[in-house]
């Protein structure tokens, strides 16, 4: 086995005593598709929030290639090669589909290049290219702002990919989408593991089965258990955790 | 038609042609007082463009504009003094006098050269709103908080020059019309038309830089910033870096405009720093229309120009007209009267009142469909 590409060790965070993750461990091989579930209040958001340095971690490390990600800054981690979806689509409404792809391609991201550079041509086919793959051709000068739920989602993949990264942690990816939109979602994200790394974080358990991998359980800030989705599905923890006993109701 | 004379480049073009007359003309056509009064305004409106780039553009409501404003005013007015202060006891400015000081501070002495206070004019705003900038937005101070800070710094700034007078004549400030150039007097017609005409030159470029810094994608990234800071750091920028270089633009520019407002208003004194004075200029690009650059600019120069009207008819009402401006603004006009514009405002007031028929689908679809329509 080789190295592995994130390495999560005994990470606690805690919200004024509130424990959001707790001892989670966690590792992910180079090019490995990875499922991420878990009921509401998880830890699955503070979870990708500690990889990406919106939030440092009380206790414990991140190792992203062997390195240590812990204090870093969020964009020199982005410059790493990790990228993030965020749960709601989040794109520049007031830019154009095209604005928004030519910032996500832009290497490198210093203000001076920006300003006195124009957009290669290299960079120009990539963004023609990914506005191929998310159907977003006759939209490119449009405002994002524009766009519909489901074309905003995919602008957000679109940029994700466009920023090259080797992990791409995709938080919810279907939320609001149309069940053909959500097979697409699918088959993209699927065709993107291999070159890339991809973790998946979603409530859509039909999507995860469509994924076709290995699923991580996460329940109260660790990890339950790990597994393929008919493993997990067949897991009493899991079920338990999921429909609830007397006193965790979890929606 | 009137949608396509909207949607076109023309009233743009126009809006231009305008402005470029009306300032070709102007000298011939206004009286001495009068073409002072429009050069103090146009350079105003330099001081305008940089609040747009780092509030229209870049979210950074800053209400401190006025100590840049008044350090190039300050750099312009020490150069001139000491170049005309050869007559005064001590060969140094006359107001040393008044407080028995027999030797130039040492940092008048560089003010002496002509060349370092053509580059302190605007390097020495842009370097102090770099660093105290960078402060700030490191430290992911944003919003109301930056505002305040700003707001902070300008009472700290007037308190300070306020109270030196063996420095910089302290709460009187630092005259400048009796004071030599090139061997004439500054106050001069002849002098002040001068000042009008490069005052102008400046407006327009500074007006084609700005717009240079918020095209392509260094634009972008400002725009982002303002939309959405901590998704764009997660696509790998960093916000600091922009939010800093754009932050001393606005800085240099408005030591340029307080330079050239000084050289045509006499004097240069703390009441530049005067809390009211920078939030004006807020008020300035907020009426014209923020993210519009021809707006700052219109904005500045009108809303003046208004001022100085109303004040010399009805000395006391201009207060309340200023407060209705901003109530307006804010109510019903939230892009400004450029932003109003150019966002359909005329055609849907016209629409309103029952003067052009109501578009059955969105804007939107009905010009995509005439858009197939042409070859």
């Amino acid at each position: 086995m080789s190295a592995p590409l994130l390495e999560l060790r005994e990470i606690t965070v805690s919200f004024d005593g509130f424990l959001a993750l707790r001892d989670l461990n966690l590792s992910l091989q180079p090019g490995e598709l990875r499922a991420v579930i878990g009921p509401n209040g998880a830890g699955k958001t503070t979870f990708l929030d500690v990889i990406t340095g919106k939030t440092a971690p009380t206790e414990g490390d991140v190792l992203f290639q062997g390195r240590s990600l812990v204090g870093r800054a969020e964009h020199r981690i982005a410059r790493l090669g990790i990228g993030r979806k965020f749960q709601s689509p989040r794109v520049f409404e007031k830019l154009s589909v095209q604005e928004n792809l030519a910032l996500a391609v832009s290497r490198p991201k210093q203000p001076w290049p920006l300003l006195f550079g124009r957009l290669g041509g290299q960079e120009r086919e990539r963004v023609h290219h990914l506005m191929g793959i998310v159907n977003l051709q006759s939209r490119a000068d449009w405002e994002a702002g524009a766009l519909s739920h489901g074309q905003k989602q995919w602008l957000e993949i679109a940029m994700l990919v466009g920023q090259d990264p080797d992990l791409l942690l995709v938080d919810e990816p279907v939320a609001g989408l149309t069940d053909e939109e959500t097979d697409l979602t699918a088959d993209l994200l699927k065709s993107l593991a291999g070159d890339h790394t991809v973790l998946v974080i979603e409530h859509d358990m039909e999507f995860i089965r469509r994924l076709e991998s290995p699923v991580t359980v996460l329940h109260q800030g660790h990890v339950l258990c790990e597994g393929t989705m008919d493993q997990v599905q067949a897991d009493p923890r899991v079920i338990e955790v999921y429909l609830g006993t007397s006193e965790e109701e979890q929606s | 038609m009137f949608q396509r004379f909207q949607q076109s480049r023309w009233p743009q073009l126009l809006v231009w042609v305008l402005i470029i007359a009306a300032i070709v003309a102007a000298p011939a056509v206004l009286p001495v007082f009068r073409l002072n009064l429009l050069g103090r305004f146009l350079s105003l409106a330099i001081v305008a463009l940089g609040i747009d780039l780092i509030w229209g553009f870049t979210g950074l409501l800053s209400l401190g504009q006025g100590i840049f404003f008044a350090l190039g005013g300050y750099a312009a007015a020490m150069y001139l003094q000491l170049n005309s202060s050869s007559g005064f006891p001590n060969g140094i400015p006359e107001f040393f006098g008044l407080y028995g000081v027999k030797q130039l501070p040492a940092f008048w002495q560089p003010f002496h050269s002509p060349l370092f206070t053509l580059v302190a004019i605007w390097l020495i705003p842009a370097v102090l709103a770099a660093v105290l900038g960078n402060l700030v937005f490191r430290n992911r101070i944003k919003g109301v908080y930056f505002s305040i800070l700003t707001q902070a710094a300008l009472l700290v700034f007037f308190n300070f020059f306020n109270g030196q007078q063996k420095l910089i004549n302290g709460t009187n400030g630092l005259k400048t019309d009796v004071t030599q150039l090139f061997g004439q007097m500054v106050g001069s017609p002849e002098m002040q038309r001068g000042f009008f005409w490069f005052t102008a030159l400046m407006v327009i470029a500074a007006w084609v830089f700005v717009r240079w810094v918020v095209r392509g994608r260094f634009g972008d990234v400002l725009i982002a910033i303002r939309d959405d800071e901590p998704r764009l750091r997660f696509a790998g920028f960093n916000p600091t870096l922009f939010k800093t270089i754009v932050f001393a633009i606005a800085g240099g520019l408005a030591g340029i405009g307080g330079a050239l407002y000084t050289v045509q208003s006499g004097i240069v004194s703390p009441q530049y720093m005067t809390v009211p004075f920078s939030i004006e200029m807020v008020i300035w690009v907020a009426v014209g229309g923020r993210g519009t650059l021809v707006g700052a600019i219109l904005g500045a120069v009108a809303i003046n120009y208004a001022k100085s009207l109303v004040s010399e008819a009805m000395p006391q009402s201009w207060l309340f007209i200023q407060g209705g401006l901003f109530i307006l603004v804010v109510t019903a006009l939230p892009e400004g009267v450029i932003g109003w514009w150019r966002s359909d405002g005329p055609r849907n007031l016209l629409t309103r009142l029952g003067i052009t028929r109501r578009i059955g689908t969105y804007p939107q679809l009905e010009l995509d469909g005439q858009e197939e329509v042409q070859p």
